[in-house]
């Protein structure tokens, strides 16, 4: 459990193109949220740029990334590409949705640190969530 | 002896068994073994008794129960309802470019389905041409991509619309859909009068639930009032709205909140519409709604009993509706797409199954039923099959579709028909009072509703109280689907702006130009009709993209303050 002396980890949940589906996005604030975090979430349709900017500027340890269009392995390469300009190596990057198994290998490879999918219940996200700050360590 | 008193002398003695057989078999019973639960509820919450017997449905006058096609239809909209044809089985598609989903149309009607439903990819559904930047990498991937006239006319080509009806699911850019529709049926030498189906065009939920959305609420409002009474005038048989509660059910809430939220929009529209001096029963029969089908099974079936009395209630007293044609709720069902499970998932089979045995003895004028693939992507052909198969089996082997809601007269169904109603028509006060729809849409009253729900339900369903089989119970955990799914075209992007600058290049730009003036002109009046004009536009070329556009330099767009 998080200490309450600690910094609470800081969480960006995002929804980037067209895909309107937030049911599942606003589950998982919530749920982060109830667990001590900080959480911002961005709205719907962003930009893939947008977002990643946002994450930087917000300077979270952790952006999650909704997407349940079929359009992530469009989004995440350009999320991706804008954090490495930025130099944002500490931000934990997630995805969550309905993704083909095969796509979730390819985007682990690309630099998604995990990717959550439907029917995963909240107290697994915040661990996982947990464990990757840790594991990253304080910045 | 009275026959009065003689009744309620067999109650009073109901009434005293009843007592004592929970005092002696029942507590007999659980001293040795508990019930599972203390406390029976159903998925969305009412609380549930051991049995129902008659005294539960003593003070319900049978009149509320009624016949089937008459009022309050409680028991159905049609006298004759499957015994005279069955339900509309009416699968969902769309993939690629127009030629894509045609041939899926073509091989399920092949297959014995008896109505067309298009999907729209996410730029048509919000009114993006193919090449704009938000497109990219879903051109043509969860829906079919229809930019322009050219589109439209290959995605219904060789099919007789004037047999068979059409459903095109697509709200804030539905307008332009239906325009496309209307100019490809003239083309074609089609009577509009002849043509049947639904475009949906329900802006009110895509606030509260679905989250499609162009421009803010009220001139998106006034496009729908425009497709009502364009519809009204020139196309007989259409319906020019489908009311739909079931994206609110799948972004989270409870089934209750699901019809409830509808007839909250229902009541906006009918506002708006008879403002105009439209007689309301000279469109209200047109109207057509759209419910899930979800996991519990007699819920469901209260459900659609209850909406279909609460709405003959609201048209009747609330609006004055004289024609009972005007009353009666016909409604497309689909199963809950949200309790496919993608562990075990040829087992998503059964659960479509048993939904839509519900939204048959609910009595469904339409169906679609989901493929057992859709937790990994759209649904293959195959998957396809077996979901049409299976409404295929309830109509013709189960013989369920032989009497007229079976279920009637079922003392724990009427009587949870009974609390639904009660409870809908609490919502409808509780809207009515904080000021209507529009403006709690504003405060995100129906979103935070809704956004409750989902959560309780995913607390639910972590805790093992909501069970999800091969998810939270009886997981398999040699489970590796061996699945093959849709695939997706990769050069789809590419064949769909060859079209698109095709008519780009072929279309007279003076000519669409002046018309898109006229349409700035229009939109800017509100008392005028907004599809006159759209059909010439896109008779004259212009692309979805062309007209949003237009339409956003008038009204602006909608903006979201997102609550969770």
């Amino acid at each position: 459990m998080a200490d309450s002396k600690k910094t609470p980890i800081r969480v960006m949940m995002a929804k980037i193109g067209l895909d309107g589906h937030d049911r599942g996005v606003k589950v998982v604030a919530r749920a982060l949220r109830d667990a001590g975090m900080d959480v911002i979430y961005t709205g719907l349709h962003r930009t893939p740029e947008e977002v990643a900017l946002a994450a930087v500027q917000e300077d979270v340890d952790v952006l999650g990334i909704s997407l349940l269009s079929g359009a992530h392995m469009t989004i995440f390469p350009k999320v991706l590409r804008v954090l490495k300009e930025q130099d944002a190596k500490g931000i934990i990057l997630l995805g969550g949705g309905v993704m083909p198994d095969e796509d979730v290998t390819e985007l682990k490879a690309m630099g998604v640190q995990g990717v959550l999918l439907q029917d995963t219940p909240p107290n697994a996200i915040i661990e996982t969530i947990e464990t990757l700050v840790a594991e990253r360590g304080a910045r | 002896m009275s026959e009065r008193t003689r009744r309620n002398g067999e109650l009073e003695s109901l009434e005293k068994d009843l007592r004592e057989w929970e005092g002696a078999e029942v507590a007999a019973f659980v001293q040795r073994q508990p019930e599972r639960k203390d406390d029976f509820t159903t998925i969305g919450g009412f609380p549930l008794k051991r049995v129902y017997t008659a005294l539960d449905v003593a003070d319900t006058p049978l009149e509320e129960v009624g016949l089937p096609g008459r009022y309050p239809f409680t028991r159905g909209p049609y006298p004759t309802m499957y015994r005279g044809r069955h339900w509309t089985m009416r699968q969902i598609a769309g993939f690629g470019i127009a030629e894509d989903t045609n041939q899926r149309f073509r091989y399920l009607i092949e297959q014995g389905q008896t109505g067309i439903s298009t999907d729209f990819d996410m730029p048509t559904l919000m009114g993006y041409d193919s090449d704009h930047p938000m497109s990219e990498g879903e051109v043509g991937r969860e829906g079919v991509a229809v930019d322009t006239l050219a589109d439209m006319e290959a995605l219904y080509d060789g099919i007789d619309l004037e047999k068979i009806s059409v459903s095109m699911t697509i709200n804030p850019s539905a307008w332009i859909m239906l325009a496309m529709y209307i100019a490809m049926a003239k083309k074609r030498g089609f009577d509009l009068n002849k043509l049947s189906g639904t475009i949906q065009a329900d802006i009110l939920k895509e606030y509260m639930a679905q989250k499609e959305w162009i421009y803010p609420i009220e001139p998106s409002v006034r496009i729908c009032r425009d497709c009502i009474t364009y519809c009204a005038e020139n196309m007989k048989r259409y319906n020019p709205i489908n009311i739909s509660g079931y994206h609110i059910n799948e972004a989270g809430s409870s089934s209750l909140q699901e019809v409830a939220f509808t007839m909250a929009s229902t009541i906006t529209y009918l506002d708006e519409v008879t403002k105009t001096g439209l007689d309301i029963d000279a469109f209200a029969p047109r109207l057509s709604f759209f419910f899930v089908c979800g996991s519990d099974f007699f819920e469901e079936i209260a459900k659609f009993r209850a909406v279909r009395r609460v709405y003959a209630k609201i048209i009747k007293e609330r609006y004055g509706a004289k024609d009972p044609a005007s009353m009666r709720l016909r409604f497309h069902c689909q199963t809950a797409a949200a309790t496919l499970t993608k562990p075990q998932y040829k087992i998503n089979i059964v659960r479509t199954g048993l939904q839509a045995l519900s939204a048959v003895l609910g009595g469904a004028q339409s169906l679609h039923t989901n493929g057992m693939d859709e937790a990994f992507a759209i649904p293959t052909e195959e998957a396809m099959q077996i979901a049409l198969r299976t409404q295929q089996i309830i109509a013709e082997e189960t013989r369920v579709a032989d009497v007229i809601d079976p279920l009637g007269g079922s003392y724990y169904v009427e009587s949870l028909t009974n609390e639904y109603e009660k409870k809908i028509f609490e919502i409808l006060d509780e809207v009515d009072e904080k000021g209507g729809t529009i403006k709690l849409i504003n405060e995100g009253w129906f979103q935070r509703h809704i956004s409750d729900f989902a959560y309780e339900t995913a607390l639910r369903k972590q805790s093992g109280e909501d069970p999800v089989i091969g998810v939270n119970m009886y997981v398999d955990p040699d489970d590796d689907p061996d699945i093959e799914i849709h695939p997706y075209d990769p050069e789809t992007a590419t064949k769909q702006l060859a079209r698109l600058n095709r008519v780009r290049a072929e279309r007279d730009d003076a000519k669409l130009q002046s018309l898109i003036e006229r349409f700035k002109a229009e939109a800017k009046d509100d008392s005028v009709n907004l599809i006159p004009v759209t059909i010439e536009m896109v008779e004259a070329g212009a692309s979805m993209g062309d007209i949003v556009e237009a339409g956003r330099e008038v009204w602006g767009t909608y903006q979201e303050s997102p609550v969770f």
